[in-house]
């Protein structure tokens, strides 16, 4: 049943809200506010329910039984496959492969490029990174030798598309972006910047960690080469992610380990890897968690894309404009063109007292450096605070952060 | 005073209040009463590492005495070095040494007690701990 509560849209968050067991706890005995979506989510029960059916009823090894229990295991992973596919347009099934989250979907395409870079070879990041989307290039380029260019942001937190088109004359072999800035919430322009890399023949690969919550890319529209994700942001559990390759790149880039699955045919001498995706799922994959993160795709597509958009866009104006009430308010980033996420300091507070006293409070937010050293550097800060919100977050919950924020301020002062 | 004496005192202290909220405004209120820390003392070497905010700790010898000296960006973690000053500084290095934090648990702070946890007073006693060591090692020379 859609009725009209706490939103100009239709969208039913009382009921979206029973969905989630852990929003009825209580955190330092107030009722649990959480603020912290963009480190992770919350889980719905849909998710849970299919979690403990999967230990219940049908847990064993994939791939490699006869027996039922196998059979249905890998009936299901290879299902929530098909549901990643589905939901991110890949071509084939076999574009998606598993991986641990984010960061190992990184490692494991810079890992392939260690042998097709060389000296001299340019590679492309945005300054708007998070460490996993940094230090793994770095690694890469000292091992090839390849040199390493930060693609600049203005003051706003905008990456600057000037110095991009420059950057590009450089005839770069890779470009690496997020599709949304954790730190901050900057949606980049990635649909402009996978075309122009494509001019100049670079790769491109785009972090959608921060994105897949709120948005549903569709990565044959956007043509891009790679594009990564983890569960965990999106409703799913921790640990099960994906990588988005096209077959082709698939298809050249080495292995990143070896081991059981992604072999065909093993002799002392030689190893012939296995087909695609399974040439890079080494070992035992984490099959439930990859069952649950096609629940949680689904549980996401059940409430709709579109409406969950809409809905946290109105939680966002409405939390940015009661803050930027409270005095001493500085908000960091975009003032359009982002997505639910709010990087703010009160003058005269650090962000880690603020952090502290609000988990008093109940209430959970980010405070530090969101691992995106680089942006707190250009900003000549030590950190923020950060509150990000979810489809499940009301206004009342924003309301009482606000009051716990004014409450704070007055402590610390 | 003794270092015995002073935990008292501090468990005396913080008895009287209620709440959580009464305890962290007595803890700023600590925090802001640290004594200045000399800007020379505020060196790359003087950062504790495994603290979210910036904490300097700095120690010098007085006699056999340990003199400690600290600041923190944030004033809820300047209050827990100040307890823990209170405590540790003007003590010799075996006293020091010998000394536990359970009365960290006493005064209702416990939940920083946790090493997981970013606030770093683990790594801020380790420290606080190492002077110790080292200058045992030099009053012993």
């Amino acid at each position: 049943m859609i009725k009209k509560t706490n939103s100009n849209t239709l969208f039913d968050v009382e009921t979206i809200r029973n969905d989630f067991p852990i929003l009825s706890r209580k955190v330092n005995g107030k009722p649990l506010i959480y603020f912290d979506n963009a480190a992770t989510s919350q889980t719905p029960k849909q998710v849970i329910d299919v979690i403990v059916d999967y230990y219940s009823n049908y847990n064993s090894n994939i791939h490699r039984g006869v027996h039922a229990l196998s059979q249905e295991a890998t009936d299901k992973y290879e299902s929530a496959r098909q549901i990643i596919q589905k939901h991110f347009n890949a071509l084939h099934s076999h574009e998606i492969v598993f991986t641990s989250g984010t960061t190992h979907s990184i490692n494991l395409v810079a890992n392939g490029f260690a042998s097709i870079l060389t000296k001299g070879d340019t590679i492309l990041v945005s300054a708007l990174e998070h460490h996993s989307n940094i230090v793994p290039w770095q690694m890469l380029c000292k091992k090839t030798k390849a040199t390493l260019k930060v693609i600049p942001m203005t003051q706003e937190g905008i990456l600057d598309m000037e110095a991009y088109d420059s950057l590009l004359l450089l005839c770069p072999k890779l470009v690496f972006v997020n599709h949304i800035s954790n730190a901050l919430g900057t949606i980049n322009p990635i649909e402009e910047m996978i075309q122009k890399a494509h001019k100049v023949g670079a790769a491109i690969l785009i972090d959608g960690a921060q994105a897949c919550p709120h948005i549903k890319p569709d990565v044959q529209a956007l043509d891009v080469d790679f594009y990564v994700t983890s569960g965990h942001k999106m409703c799913g559990p921790t640990g099960v992610g994906m990588l988005y390759a096209k077959e082709s790149w698939l298809n050249t880039l080495p292995p990143y380990q070896g081991g059981g699955e992604m072999i065909s045919e093993v002799t002392f001498e030689e190893t012939t890897y296995a087909g695609l995706p399974h040439k890079f799922e080494a070992g035992t994959p984490n099959i439930c968690g990859g069952i649950a993160f096609g629940a949680a795709i689904d549980y996401m597509n059940s409430i709709g894309f579109n409406a969950i958009a809409a809905y946290e866009n109105e939680l966002l104006d409405y939390a940015t404009d009661k803050m930027s009430a409270i005095k001493g308010m500085k908000i960091y980033g975009p003032k359009k063109n982002k997505t639910s996420v709010i990087s703010f300091n009160i003058e005269g507070v650090h962000a880690y007292d603020l952090g502290t006293i609000i988990d008093k409070l109940g209430i959970a937010i980010r405070s530090g450096q969101h691992c995106a050293q680089p942006i707190m550097d250009f900003f000549g800060i030590s950190g923020t605070a950060r509150v990000s919100f979810s489809f499940y977050n009301t206004k009342q919950e924003i309301d009482v952060f606000v009051e716990g924020i004014k409450r704070a301020a007055m402590m610390l002062h | 005073m003794t270092i015995e004496t002073t935990k008292e005192e501090l468990i005396d202290e913080f008895s009287m209040f209620e709440d959580w909220m009464e305890r962290y405004e007595y803890m700023i209120e600590l925090g802001k009463s640290l004594p200045v820390m000399h800007p020379n003392f505020k060196t790359k070497d003087n950062i504790i590492k495994g603290c979210q905010s910036k904490v300097w700790l700095h120690a010098v010898l007085n006699g056999n005495k340990i003199i400690f000296s600290a600041d923190s960006e944030a004033i809820i973690t300047k209050g827990i070095v100040a307890i823990l000053i209170r405590v540790f500084s003007n003590q010799s290095p075996e006293v020091i040494l010998k000394t536990n934090t359970d009365f960290i648990d006493e005064i209702g702070l416990k939940e920083h007690l946790s090493p997981t946890r970013a606030n770093g007073l683990v790594s801020m006693v380790k420290k606080i701990k190492m002077y110790a060591i080292a200058y045992q090692t030099q009053i012993g020379l």
